[in-house]
């Protein structure tokens, strides 16, 4: 009975279509034509494409030659690490804890959730400021405790720290969150059992949270790793133009900078492209490794 | 003796998980008390709430005065508002379509926009700029023009995220209500406006707060496609600050607030369908 009432396809038409037009102009199309673009010559934005590069490959050779661009890849790579510790390894030692005590639990859900959802870039503002040179929140804290001389914290030796260090902080609350939700599906009969049989708390951490945990964890390392090669909004505004020296550059906020200040068009698409395909490889290898790991 | 270990344990699981919540309530108290301070009393002692003379209106008077915080506001929310109204309506229809119709090539479908999850903005934005460039929607003089060409890639970018959240939950529904209103006479289309949206109210919302906040946060879609500064829109706004007047320290804490105020109050009404909204497509995709 059920199947009579759509077994007219006729409005399905109007269902699907209307979507499915927006994403193919504004995503599937876009998505190809850029990976066009980035062997085709583009000298700016608006300008038209004049014709293939010569050789056709030649922005992705330019690439490995780019000393900004090995920053920026190596800075990623740094930010995806930064992100698997930092984010998920936070949020797994605060949601095993919050797993263990009776009260504030929703508090602390709310309260470390609370970052995810200001834009990023009130964040790079207020964090310009909590790391201001001229007394900014740290160095009046470190003045406090005694400490004489200011520290520069956007200088070559603390930039990379101090960039990557909000960004981290921002989203732990959202794998918490998620891995909370996973927690609670674990069934209580486990640890009784596992009490009764004398398992200290650490024990039932090891040997029952975390196996049973694998696979949301996964998930969140996959979302951590393909989001560390998203981030643009906090990098720009505290660091713009990888500054200082190009030291903080990202595939991100450089792809940006070859558009808009270089023009240099194609060359920022192939960058796009490079960002993509970085994506799929690590969310398979991080597949990889914990389906490995499951027996 | 074993039950002071216990507690002595709990009070250390306390004490951490404050610590970390402090590092994220504080940072925005501290900017919050700042706002209401002079600049050289910002960086003699930032940690002292802003009571008796040291308090000051001044920045936000400078900051409704040389910001169009007003007119960034409006750009803001138009641009959120129309990608959320369009993202349900749009995602909607299709979740329900793909739910409850069957045809051929629905698999093929269904992967396709799972993978629409994948493309990282960067990957897409240059063609639409060039697209809508020519399209005579970019760098014009007219705001709506401009306002829709930052909505339509956002809205497409939300689509497939939407869809997953949406199909799931009306998978959930029971088909026999809608048996009820078809032997009524409802058509389809009758059938997902009077059945299924006023059942499925709880994800419809989180699917809208999750577009319109996303939307109201994303500083790069707007870089690449409102170039005129009297289109800027909140975040916008907010990024050119640092380069006009990167000193003011008063001024910048008072804009953060600006901006951060609304969103803080929205969160604590919202709290439930926010975090829910921001968490569901991630696990379930």
């Amino acid at each position: 009975m059920g199947a009579n009432i759509y077994k007219n396809k006729k409005p399905l038409v109007l269902f699907l279509v209307p979507a499915l037009i927006f994403m193919t102009v504004f995503l599937y199309y876009p998505f190809v034509q850029n990976i066009l673009n980035s062997f085709q010559q583009i000298s700016s934005l608006g300008a038209a494409n004049k014709g293939w590069n010569d050789p056709w490959y030649e922005n992705y050779i330019k690439m490995f030659q780019d000393k900004h661009m090995r920053t920026a890849l190596f800075n990623t790579v740094v930010m995806m690490a930064v992100t698997i510790i930092g984010q998920v390894g936070v949020a797994i030692v605060l949601a095993v804890l919050v797993d263990n005590i009776k009260k504030g639990a929703k508090f602390f859900r709310t309260v470390y959730f609370f970052p995810i959802v200001i834009s990023a870039t009130a964040l790079g503002l207020m964090f310009n400021l909590i790391f201001l040179y001229d007394k900014g929140m740290i160095n009046q804290l470190l003045e406090m405790f005694g400490k004489s001389s200011l520290t520069d914290w956007k200088d070559s030796s603390h930039a990379l720290f101090i960039m990557m260090l909000p960004v981290m902080w921002q989203y732990v609350g959202f794998y918490f969150v998620i891995l909370v939700t996973g927690l609670n599906n674990i069934s209580e009969e486990l640890y009784e059992s596992a009490s009764i049989d004398g398992a200290t708390k650490w024990q039932k951490v090891r040997f029952i949270t975390l196996p049973l945990l694998r696979n949301v964890i996964c998930t969140c390392v996959v979302l951590a790793v393909t989001g560390a090669l998203k981030v643009f909004d906090l990098p720009w505004v505290m660091f713009p133009k990888g500054m200082p020296l190009g030291k903080t550059w990202l595939t991100g906020t450089y792809m940006y900078y070859q558009t808009f200040n270089t023009k240099n068009v194609d060359y920022s698409s192939a960058i796009a492209v490079l960002i993509v395909v970085l994506g799929i490889i690590t969310s398979k290898v991080v597949n990889k490794v914990f389906k490995e790991a499951d027996y | 003796m074993k039950k002071t270990k216990f507690s002595g344990c709990t009070v250390l699981i306390y004490i951490i998980l404050s610590f970390w919540a402090l590092t994220t309530i504080y940072p925005i108290v501290w900017i919050i008390q700042n706002s209401f301070k002079a600049k050289d009393q910002i960086l003699a002692d930032s940690f002292s709430l802003p009571l008796g003379d040291v308090f000051t209106l001044s920045n936000y008077k400078t900051a409704f005065e040389r910001l169009d915080i007003f007119s960034a506001y409006r750009n803001s929310i138009v641009i959120s508002t129309t990608v959320a109204a369009v993202v349900i309506l749009l995602a909607g229809f299709a979740a329900f379509a793909l739910v409850r119709y069957y045809f051929k090539g629905k698999g093929a479908l269904q992967s396709l926009i799972i993978a629409g999850m994948m493309f990282p903005v960067f990957s897409t934005i240059i063609p639409v700029f060039r697209m809508l460039n020519s399209w005579g929607m970019v760098n014009t003089e007219n705001l709506w023009l401009s306002l829709l060409s930052v909505a339509l890639p956002q809205i497409a970018g939300n689509l497939s995220f939407a869809i997953v959240v949406l199909s799931g939950y009306i998978k959930s529904l029971p088909i026999e209500l809608e048996e009820a209103a078809y032997l009524e006479g409802c058509n389809a289309v009758q059938i997902f406006f009077k059945v299924i949206m006023p059942l499925a109210k709880p994800s419809f919302a989180t699917v809208a707060i999750f577009s319109f906040l996303w939307s109201y946060n994303d500083l790069f879609t707007q870089m690449f496609l409102l170039r005129l500064p009297e289109q800027r829109a909140i975040t916008r706004l907010l990024n050119e600050l640092t380069s006009m007047e990167g000193t003011n320290y008063g001024l910048m804490a008072a804009a953060v607030a600006l901006v951060v105020i609304p969103v803080i109050v929205v969160y604590i009404i919202l709290q439930k369908h926010i975090i829910k909204g921001m968490t569901a497509g991630a696990v379930k995709g």
